[in-house]
């Protein structure tokens, strides 16, 4: 328990310290992220994945550990705030991911019946810009689809029903050839507008250092928006229904309709991700969905720390980095998974950075538990 | 949609899917015992059935069974190998218990750990047989699919109306139910089976008359992991193949099947595992067999929607059923 009370210390801390204090440590820690891709000063520089022969290109890993965490961001808001398992997260991601690459690329079946249709002109596509709100969309309203009907029951059949949804959105995107163009999948996804720089486009394959800068602006930028959400009624209300659901129905916290809320942001934001993933592989195919996937991204969370911002983006940053940096063991690395989810969930189940509400609420039911038991 | 096919040869695809149908029964009856006593979907159950087809395998390979042996020879592998299943997944389902549960539950924690705990368990028994084993032992262990010796060969027994029954489709059906009827006597005729339903009726109460609470929870466990037990010989009988990543499927279905008859309902379970098999064959004549494993998702979010409680209600202590 020491380790949480120091946990602890450090938040109390930074709460405790000036408004600038925190202005200035939190402006030089967004500097040193967007240095990140140069880093080169040497006891830093052994952080870096390229460096050892085996190693991979470093700004991609940046880039994927970021994307990663917008995706634990989101899924925080499912599982640790509103207690939510959802094991079908990276059917999200795909749709996003799906939804740039049908409307975006040129060569999607989509965009091509729509363009014969209307008698567009050839290579004709929506724009990036518009793909944004139409991935974000489709995530949304699959998630209320999806949760509808299952978020009225017991909390368990949700996780039963999500992780059946996964597999079901990379089947269909397999199985419908005239679609989604099969196990193929979709090339030309089109990438983010920008001016041309060394005769090159401004997202390009070769410079991964600004899809790595464009991704850090997103995250921050949401981490922002979940924050004030979290602060807001609206989180209050995941909280009270966390932590005791009827309890809260008593006080007038519509149980259902907040539980649908936090599923449909959650899932929007991981469309977001998928959305970045697809434009930035330039390709969407449906083996890149497994199942597998989602199970790391709720590890991410539960690891790093449910209901905790900084935990969930700890522990998307440990499981894209880890991997990455110790290439060599990648055949270990679902294995290791699976290990860290029960030793982290059996010895300290609020994860590694809990927040510190969720840390006391540990503790109490842990207290309730040894009390029965000593009752009897 | 071909429903000519479908109505051309009914009564082979219902046999079909009924042979099916059995094997996702005795999986579910894992799920269900689990939930009725627990409250818990049990995650690793999925694997405890996969590690059953490993045990049948090696018990085949260890005493060297291969198709084509006598009469009684057959007859002695069949039944090594299902003792072998049983004990193998038994024993996983009383580990998983022992290791992913039992801690959680003297801290009290919340329902949603216990989910993660065990889709830990179930990711690491997974790679046990895909990636720890492979590196210590070699093939057969692996991501590969793996073929068990069809120790028992499919011979047609007899005609029904032009319908073959063979040996295997008989012993499966047979087999599955008579094990059911079993389970089923146990818990509601005998001692241990009335501390089953007692503590799935009311923990607290049963605890204060005598029950104990931690002996029930294994005994559950160890009984549902036995019937995956007898499922993974079935189902390798039948299938003649196992994988490390077997149980996904069978379990999401079983999991389904367990949730249409209706959780903790132990007869629910054989009506769910019949339903669906049957479901699934016609529908993969109907659309294409690419589309066998979204039925079973289908089928739950439709039960889910509109009888959320099962056909048959749930309870393993309530309705003595």
């Amino acid at each position: 328990m020491s380790q949480i009370t120091s946990a602890l210390r450090i938040g109390d801390r930074w709460d405790h310290a000036p408004k600038a204090v925190r202005w200035v440590a939190l402006l030089l820690l967004v500097a040193f992220a967007y240095y990140l891709p140069y880093l080169n000063i040497l006891p830093f520089a052994y952080v870096r994945t390229d460096l050892t022969s085996s190693g991979s290109d470093w700004a991609s890993v940046l880039f994927l550990v970021v994307v990663y965490m917008i995706v634990a961001v989101g899924l925080n808001v499912v599982i640790g705030l509103a207690g939510l398992l959802d094991l079908g997260y990276v059917g999200f991601y795909a749709l996003g991911a799906y939804s740039i690459a049908l409307f975006g690329s040129p060569s999607s079946p989509v965009t091509q019946l729509i363009a014969d249709r209307f008698g567009l002109s050839e290579g004709w596509a929506v724009p990036f810009a518009f793909c944004i709100p139409i991935a974000i969309l489709m995530a949304l309203v699959a998630g209320v689809i999806l949760g509808a009907p299952t978020l009225r029951l017991r909390g368990d059949y949700l996780a039963i029903v999500t992780l059946g949804f996964g597999e079901i959105i990379r089947i269909t995107a397999r199985n419908v050839d005239g679609v989604t163009g099969g196990a193929a999948g979709i090339t030309n996804v089109p990438t983010p507008p920008g001016p041309e720089i060394d005769g090159r486009a401004f997202f390009n394959t070769i410079d991964a250092e600004r899809w790595y800068w464009l991704a850090l602006t997103i995250l921050i930028l949401i981490i922002f928006l979940a924050r004030r959400l979290e602060n807001s009624r609206v989180g209050r209300a995941w909280l009270a229904i966390r932590e005791d659901e009827d309890a809260a129905a008593v006080m007038g916290v519509a149980g259902f309709k907040f539980k649908l809320w936090a599923f449909a942001i959650g899932a929007s934001l991981g469309g977001l991700a998928g959305l970045l993933f697809g434009s930035k592989q330039q390709y969407v195919e449906p083996n890149a969905f497994m199942v597998q996937l989602s199970f790391l991204f709720v590890a991410m969370v539960v690891i790093g720390g449910s209901g905790n911002i900084v935990g969930a983006l700890l522990g998307a940053f440990l499981l894209t980095y880890l991997p990455e940096r110790f290439r060599e063991f990648v055949d270990w690395r679902p294995f290791a998974f699976g290990v860290a989810m029960v030793a982290v969930m059996v010895l300290r189940p609020q994860g590694l950075v809990p927040s510190r509400r969720r840390a006391r609420e540990f503790e109490d039911r842990k207290q309730e538990a040894e009390e029965a038991a000593a009752d009897v | 949609m071909d429903f000519d096919a479908l109505i051309s040869g009914l009564d082979r695809h219902t046999l079909d899917g009924i042979t099916r149908g059995s094997i996702y029964a005795l999986v579910a009856l894992g799920y269900t015992m689990v939930y009725g006593v627990m409250k818990l979907i049990n995650f690793a159950h999925s694997e405890v059935f996969m590690v059953g087809t490993w045990a049948v395998l090696g018990t085949y390979t260890a005493i060297g069974a291969t198709a084509g042996m006598g009469v009684g020879m057959v007859i002695a592998a069949t039944l090594l190998a299902l003792l072998a299943a049983m004990l193998a997944s038994a024993g996983t389902a009383l580990a998983v218990e022992r290791i992913a549960y039992r801690p959680l539950r003297k801290k009290g924690a919340p329902p949603l750990i216990f989910l993660i705990t065990g889709i830990g368990c179930s990711i690491v028994l997974v790679e046990t047989f895909g990636q720890v084993l492979r590196v210590i032992f070699g093939p057969p262990f692996g991501r590969v699919t793996v073929n068990i010796p069809s120790v028992l060969e499919t011979t047609t027994l007899f005609e029904i109306g032009g319908l073959n029954i063979t040996n295997t489709r008989l012993l499966i059906i047979v087999g599955a139910i008579a094990m059911m009827f079993a389970l089923d006597t146990f818990v509601n005729k005998s001692r241990l089976g009335r501390g089953v339903r007692a503590v799935a009726q009311d923990p607290d109460t049963a605890s204060l008359m005598g029950v104990n609470q931690e002996r029930v929870i294994m005994l559950v466990f160890v009984l549902g992991g036995a019937m995956a037990g007898v499922a993974a010989l079935l189902y390798s009988i039948q299938y003649d193949i196992t994988k490390f990543d077997i149980g996904f499927f069978i379990g999401l279905k079983a999991f389904t099947a367990a949730v249409l008859g209706g959780i903790g309902n132990l007869r629910g379970a054989l009506v769910g595992g019949l339903f669906l098999g049957i479901a699934e064959v016609y529908a993969s004549i109907i659309w294409s067999s690419e589309w066998t494993n979204v039925t079973a998702f289908v089928v739950l979010v439709i039960i889910l929607m509109f009888r959320p409680t099962g056909l048959l209600g749930e309870s393993l202590g309530k309705a003595r059923a």
